[in-house]
């Protein structure tokens, strides 16, 4: 138990060193424009799919399970908005960043794990290509970058969902449903969701990283690198959830 | 002889915790010449090279490569030596997203960039060549046999022209033949590229074959130095414990 606590503590202290390294590196020329892009298209293409799946079930299933709470209060006029709110403050980023974590910090994490088994980040480093710098800074950039868009995304898709679930029991046409939505939004319901995606991707990305770069010894170490890149990716993401609704509410109510 | 030694390591010294592994390691390699060091597994010889590259920091000692100690280099001073060496890892270590094509370019474009599409297909097309797989350029690496992964890293090693070469058992896991064929390939690189390498090795027919000189590591030491008759002909009934 003890030396449970001493790992975690030791893990802290190296994921924060790793932390400062790609401060430290992010800022310095050449940049890897190429494996950017590269990595941008595939983290994006990679995770299309299930947010969009993800994204229009919670829509549809969020409109449809509070139908009958709102109709209980006389309040249906106000479901697009309900759900819509709920979608881009909450449910939205968070589902989007488990995903992300499921299947992005795992793939990097397996990835760089595999790449540090077999010796090809130690090959980097000897012909003088600094591997922190190409592996991941363009890695870490790409989730902070493409998380937020497929959050964006999922919102659009949730909301759209949520249309569908709605003319289950009532007809409203998509642009009646969409200016009610529209009406009902404020910037302070979007700018503060749209920061912490920010954070959700910086740190899916920098945890799959950290998490490759360590793996040690054979292969059983690949597959222990992605699962806990999954695993404290998802933890990360419900902390900074709460610091984001904490700080929020500090400063906006 | 008074050729000047191209690496010279004084007093190496590395623990990993409490497993003391090098304590305190002297040689030197002469320009053009071809190191074999012999040692059981375990033994540090790996860890020695790895720490003339940088890539393990060292605890104690001077190893000096064209004259200038690697320990004491900035990050930016050991990337420009890094350049003249080659390291083939134990496993070829090849970039398994890659085709030996782009194993290649990936070095090359990355330190050369202003070289043409045209100048950098030429250069990967002589290293593999050299190394005699010009016909496997566009495979994959979990395509190739062993044989050929450990020729397509001599190849990546040789792009930006070295003027040392690290093997780190570079016939491990081979069949006796392809072995002889990688010892061959070792013998013509030196030749060709005028390189100075150090071959870590069991193999006793590539240590005869590649080797100027010979050295054992054990306990942390060089135990015994010298060529290949030399040592065959020990007093020491550990060292014959080798040629057997
Ligand atoms: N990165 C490392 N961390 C901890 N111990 C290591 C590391 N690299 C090597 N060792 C230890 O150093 C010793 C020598 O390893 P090595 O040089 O790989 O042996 P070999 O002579 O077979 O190449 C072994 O006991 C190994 O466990
Ligand atoms: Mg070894």
């Amino acid at each position: 138990m003890l030396d449970k606590i001493k790992n975690s503590f030791d893990d802290a202290g190296k994921l924060s060193l790793f932390t400062a390294r790609f401060f430290k590196e992010v800022f310095k020329w050449p940049f890897q424009l190429n494996e950017f892009l590269r990595q941008c298209y595939v983290i994006g293409y990679k995770s299309l799919p299930l947010v969009t799946i993800t994204g229009f079930i919670m829509g549809l299933v969020l409109t449809i399970q509070s139908r009958p709470t709102m109709s209980k209060f006389g309040a249906e006029s106000w479901l697009p908005s309900m759900v819509s709110l709920s979608l881009i403050r909450e449910i939205a980023p968070v589902i989007t960043a488990l995903i992300c974590a499921g299947k992005i910090a795992s793939g990097i994490g397996a990835e760089l794990g595999s790449m540090k088994v077999t010796s090809q980040i130690d090959a980097m480093e000897v012909s003088a290509i600094n591997p922190y710098k190409y592996l991941v800074v363009t890695r870490v950039l790409a989730t902070t970058i493409m998380v937020p868009i497929l959050v964006f995304y999922a919102d659009f898709i949730g909301i759209l969902g949520g249309y569908i679930g709605y003319n289950v029991h009532g007809n409203a046409s998509m642009y009646s449903y969409f200016t009610n939505v529209i009406e009902h939004l404020e910037f302070l319901d979007i700018l503060p969701a749209t920061i912490k995606t920010f954070f959700f991707g910086f740190f899916i990305g920098l945890i799959g990283c950290y998490k490759g770069f360590n793996a040690s010894g054979g292969t059983a170490s690949v597959g222990h690198a992605a699962n806990s890149a999954v695993v404290t990716a998802s933890l990360s993401i419900f902390i900074i959830d709460m610091l984001a609704v904490q700080i929020t509410d500090l400063f906006f109510s | 002889m008074t050729a000047t030694p191209l690496i010279a390591v004084t007093n190496l010294r590395k623990s990993f915790g409490t497993n003391e592994v090098l304590k305190g390691v002297n040689f030197s390699v002469n320009e053009g010449e071809n190191l074999v060091i012999l040692g059981r597994s375990g033994s540090g010889k790996s860890v020695t090279i790895k720490c003339l590259v940088g890539l393990i920091p060292t605890d104690e000692g001077e190893m000096k490569v064209f004259g200038t100690d690697v320990a004491q280099l900035s990050y930016q001073e050991l990337n420009e030596i890094r350049l003249r060496i080659g390291f083939l890892f134990q496993g070829g270590a090849l970039y398994d997203s890659m085709s030996v094509r782009d194993n290649l370019s990936f070095t090359l474009k990355h330190h050369s960039p202003k070289l043409s599409n045209e100048e950098v297909q030429t250069r990967i097309l002589e290293v593999l060549e050299n190394v005699g797989l010009a016909e496997s350029i566009d495979k994959m690496p979990s395509e190739l046999s062993g044989g050929m992964v450990k020729r397509t890293a001599v190849a990546r090693t040789l792009i930006i022209k070295p003027e040392i070469i690290l093997y780190d058992e570079p016939t491990a896991g081979l069949d006796t033949i392809t072995s002889r064929e990688i010892s061959d390939l070792i013998l013509a690189v030196q030749k060709k590229y005028k390189t100075t390498s150090i071959i870590i090795t069991h193999d006793m027919a590539c240590a005869k074959s590649t080797g100027n000189r010979i050295m054992i590591l054990k306990d942390g030491v060089i135990n015994a130095a010298g060529t290949y008759d030399e040592l065959e002909k020990s007093s020491d009934e550990w060292v014959r414990s080798f040629f057997i």
